[in-house]
């Protein structure tokens, strides 16, 4: 990758985490995804822009089988990460799920205390073999999340007593504590306020030094301000797929340009 | 220019919005109506019950000393239980009505114009029973001079409760002033009171001829048993249902056959499961007939179906990007299910279940047909010593079998009985309320 | 480039209007050059005094451009072919803003030449690349209009002439002084005003490179042709 930023986050960002070819998902009748091919790099934020309806949310939740809990939809092509089919036969949904790690649209913690929100996923990987293992879990993930200074007197108040903000980088803290090798977002920063919109997406360039991180957004800019590679999706293709500047100065489809500078919706 | 764009001022109502206020402060007095009749309605229902049943909770007794004449009760004089036996309730009564005038004549309470039949009329058949059971019991008590405390009949106790009168009297053959005034006379020199009645909650039913005697006991044991009996049937089984129907069951056209078909149990009449209940349990089975575990089951499955609408309609609630949040940090649908559902949908789920079994509680007429109307006058026995089979009847049965009974002082029972049934169900409804509010989380 | 409107149709009246601020100014320096070279040739005071007077409003009208482009910037946050039209606009807007200085700067020199003898033929060959720079100037804007990227890249090769004119000006001048030392006042002004228009012929060629980058999204990869020798004349022969 040859981003021209000169701030930019210096890590290696050289190696394919996720590859995707000839991806299809049909939901009933509807064929959702047309053939979307990609190549998610490791240590990169990955963003998918597109008009709602366009197959970004599907595909991204295609990438830890999330799709698997709706009963009409079908995923057919091939989704490999490290070059192990996450569609193969042999393959537990909940060990992938627990490699690639998800945050939604909605800010949802558990409501449960703080403590437990982070110390759930672990626990039912069995990733702590004693109390004090678990502590540092905990922890670590919300010092990665950013929230360790918040909340660390009151871990036993619950999770769902913070304010917005807090409450998404709780659930990214949650996703985080597997220690998962992907993160998922889909739409993380929807339903907050622009500061904390802000510390969120200060905490996804942060993620990027461990993770790699893919990111749904209506928000361009939103994937402008934090993205290295955008994948522009309209009515279910994968139109464009390059780093992010060139495609917010000079997209090479005309789709492209046409919705990231609001002439389509 | 038209009127149509010339500046209105906002201070005048024009036409329209005054005819809108109005259809609206009409559309407010129709509610306002409507509410009225339904709690006017509910008043004069309770109001009926009240004014019927109160009198239910007191009752008229008596109580005068009794020599355990031994040549009367021991004619053998040995002491001997089953010899002792032989002497029947009558012989007691005999000893209890000479004991009652003996009693008059030496505090010098005049009984003229009642005779000795009268005179009997004022002691229940009730007691003497009681008095017999009590020295079999005890056989030492013979020869002793004990207070034997015991009910009025009926009649007499109406008299004080204003269900009887003197012009009633007038026109009743089985009661006269004379008694009357006798009543009167008792009650100024203290051998007969009014007072609350506890046995009214611990007698077990009893025969026409002694109303007063009767009791709920034996109905609240068996209704309690049932309750519990349906608490343990339907709990289990409906929220497995629930659960299965609602979080693992594919989407096809059986899950949507065996929906419809929950919708119309709920909406089945209660009676027809009484009927199953009795060609299932009592004919087919063959379990005992009145038994509690009967009406349980019969009652669970009358119930089953509005338990599993109640907890779907709870695990529904629970929303959805909290199922999300569960899968995605890679729990398995059990787990998402045990660990976040469940505990979620646990207030609704209990406050359906509460409703369930409040419904449970005031059914009545498939414990008709599986028996539970019949005479039941002894008690249960504990729940660990196989009382589950063994007969009982249940409140609102007892209700019905109070209410279709020839004796007036049947109905004030009756009433009665209703009031502790309103008395338990609002204690289930609270008990609903009181979790929800406690327990309920909003997102 | 797009030709739809913008959903939000409040975005094209922003993008035409610093647009046709741009064409304004662009009127206002094409005519300003050729009158400059006009008043020189024809020594025409008044005309100078003219050109000297319209360059108030072409910088009143660069000062409005920037205005509208911050404020595009700010609202509007304009992407991907909308961000180049802003970012060019406002390269352009900064060389047309050049070239009305220079030929203000022409108009001024040229009260002072009325003064001296005429030096022969200069003042007809700087008519002539006014004249070129001029055409260069009307067609670059033509190009940005139209998004036309051949015509810019054809402007941008023209500057070439122009260089070389001056080139072959920078001689004569040279030539005069060395005959007659009297005539240096006026050849070191019609030197500066050769000097100008050549610099004027660069930022028409600039402007061409913002039309070719506002098309294509780079800017040209090859070197702009320059054909200006005077940096390496020792002589008039050389």
């Amino acid at each position: 990758m040859n981003d021209m930023r000169l701030t930019e986050r210096a890590v290696n960002a050289e190696r394919t985490k996720i590859a995707a070819r000839g991806v299809q998902v049909h939901y009933g009748q509807t064929h959702a995804l047309k053939d979307v091919d990609v190549d998610i790099l490791d240590h990169t934020v990955t963003a998918f822009i597109g008009p709602s309806g366009c197959g970004k949310s599907t595909f991204l939740r295609c990438l830890n089988r999330m799709n698997d809990t709706i009963s009409v939809c079908r995923v057919t092509g091939d989704i490999r990460l490290d070059g192990e089919d996450i569609y193969d036969r042999r393959i537990d949904p909940v060990q992938l799920r627990a490699k690639v790690g998800m945050v939604f649209q909605k800010p949802n913690p558990f409501p449960k205390s703080i403590y437990d929100n982070v110390a759930y996923g672990p626990r039912i990987h069995g990733l702590a073999r004693n109390k004090a293992e678990l502590d540092e879990i905990v922890e670590t993930s919300l010092r990665r999340a950013a929230l360790w200074n918040e909340v660390k007197d009151r871990l036993a108040a619950p999770g769902t007593g913070l304010s917005g903000g807090q409450q998404q980088r709780l659930c990214i803290a949650r996703a985080v504590a597997t220690s998962p090798e992907v993160l998922l977002m889909d739409e993380p920063c929807s339903a907050l306020d622009p500061i904390a919109t802000a510390q969120v997406e200060e905490l996804i360039d942060e993620l990027r030094a461990n993770f790699s991180v893919v990111i749904v957004t209506h928000s361009m800019q939103q994937a402008a301000r934090v993205s290295q590679r955008t994948a522009f999706f309209h009515l279910g293709h994968l139109v464009e797929y390059g780093d992010t500047t060139q495609i917010f100065t000079k997209p090479s489809d005309p789709r492209t340009e046409s919705y990231i500078t609001g002439r389509i919706g | 220019m038209t009127d149509a764009t010339a500046p209105k001022s906002l201070l005048a109502q024009d036409v329209r919005t005054r005819r809108r206020n109005a259809a609206e402060a009409r559309f407010q007095a129709y509610g306002i109506v409507a509410i009225s009749i339904s709690l006017g309605m509910l008043a004069i229902m309770l109001w009926t019950i009240f004014s019927d049943g109160v009198s239910a909770f007191r009752q008229t007794t008596f109580s005068f000393p009794v020599t355990l004449e031994a040549e009367r009760l021991d004619p053998k004089g040995n002491r001997i239980r089953d010899e002792m036996a032989k002497v029947t309730t009558i012989g007691y009564t005999n000893l209890l009505n000479a004991s009652f005038k003996a009693h008059l004549e030496a505090r010098g309470i005049p009984f003229e114009g009642v005779d000795d039949k009268a005179l009997a009329a004022f002691i229940s058949r009730d007691t003497p029973a009681r008095v017999r059971d009590m020295v079999l019991a005890d056989p030492a008590m013979i020869g002793q001079t004990v207070t034997v405390t015991g009910f009025t009949t009926g009649r007499i106790d109406g008299y004080f409760k204003g269900r009887v009168t003197r012009e009633t009297a007038a026109v009743d053959t089985n009661i006269s002033a004379a008694q009357l005034d006798l009543a009167d006379r008792l009650v100024d020199a203290g051998i007969m009171r009014t007072g609350f009645n506890w046995q009214f909650f611990t007698n077990p039913d009893a025969s026409d001829q002694r109303p007063e005697a009767s009791g709920l006991g034996v109905a609240i044991i068996g209704s309690a048993y049932m309750m519990i009996l349906v608490a343990l049937f339907v709990l289990p089984v409906g929220v497995a249902a629930s659960i299965y129907l609602e979080e693992f069951a594919p989407k096809n056209r059986w899950t949507d056959l065996i929906e419809v078909n929950i919708s119309n149990l709920a909406a089945v009449p209660s009676i027809v499961f009484g009927i199953l209940g009795l060609a299932v349990f009592i004919n087919f089975a063959a379990f005992p007939q009145s038994s509690p575990l009967v009406g349980a089951l019969v009652l669970t499955l009358m119930t089953l179906p509005t338990i599993i609408i109640a907890t779907r309609a709870a695990i529904r609630a629970v929303p959805p990007s909290i199922r999300d949040a569960a899968l995605g940090v890679g729990a398995s649908k059990m787990q998402m299910v045990f660990h976040h559902v469940l505990p979620l949908a646990a207030p609704g789920i209990l406050t359906g279940t509460i409703l369930g079994l409040a419904s449970a509680l005031g059914e009545t007429a498939p414990l008709l047909l599986i028996g539970m109307v019949a005479f039941v006058a002894n008690y249960p026995a504990g729940p660990f010593e196989g009382g589950f089979l063994d007969p009982a009847s249940a409140l609102p049965v007892q209700v019905y079998s109070w209410a279709s009974r020839a004796d007036p002082a049947f109905i004030e029972r009756s009433s009665g009985a209703i009031i502790v049934l309103l008395a338990f169900l609002l204690v289930m409804n609270i008990l609903a309320i009181v979790l929800r509010r406690r327990f309920e989380r909003r997102w | 480039m797009n030709t739809d409107g913008h959903i939000l149709s409040a975005f094209d009246r922003d993008l035409e209007t610093i647009q046709a601020l741009i064409m304004k100014m662009g009127g206002l320096v094409e005519v300003a050059t050729l009158d400059a070279a006009r008043a020189l040739e024809t020594r025409d005071e008044d005309l100078a005094r003219l050109v000297r007077d319209s360059d108030g409003a072409i910088d009143a009208l660069e000062a409005q451009v920037n205005d509208e482009v911050a404020r595009i910037i700010a609202l509007r946050a304009p992407t991907a072919g909308d961000l180049r039209t802003v970012l060019t606009v406002l390269k352009i807007a900064g060389s047309l803003e050049r070239m009305g200085d220079y030929a203000k700067n022409i108009a001024k020199r040229s009260g002072v030449l009325a003064q001296f003898t005429p030096i022969e033929g200069a003042a007809g060959t700087i008519r002539r690349m006014a004249k070129q720079v001029e055409q260069m100037l009307k067609d670059a804007l033509d190009a940005y209009i139209r998004r036309d990227a051949v015509l810019a890249t054809d402007v941008r090769a023209r500057d070439r002439e122009v260089d070389q004119i001056y080139n072959s000006l920078f001689r004569v001048l040279l030539t005069h002084m060395l005959e007659d030392p009297r005539n240096i006042t006026a050849c070191m002004h019609l030197h500066f005003i050769a000097k100008n228009i050549e610099r004027m012929g660069d930022h028409a060629t600039t402007i061409s490179e913002q039309v070719i980058y506002l098309v294509t999204g780079s800017m040209p990869e090859e070197a702009r042709p320059k054909d200006d020798r005077t940096p390496y004349v020792a002589s008039p022969k050389s």
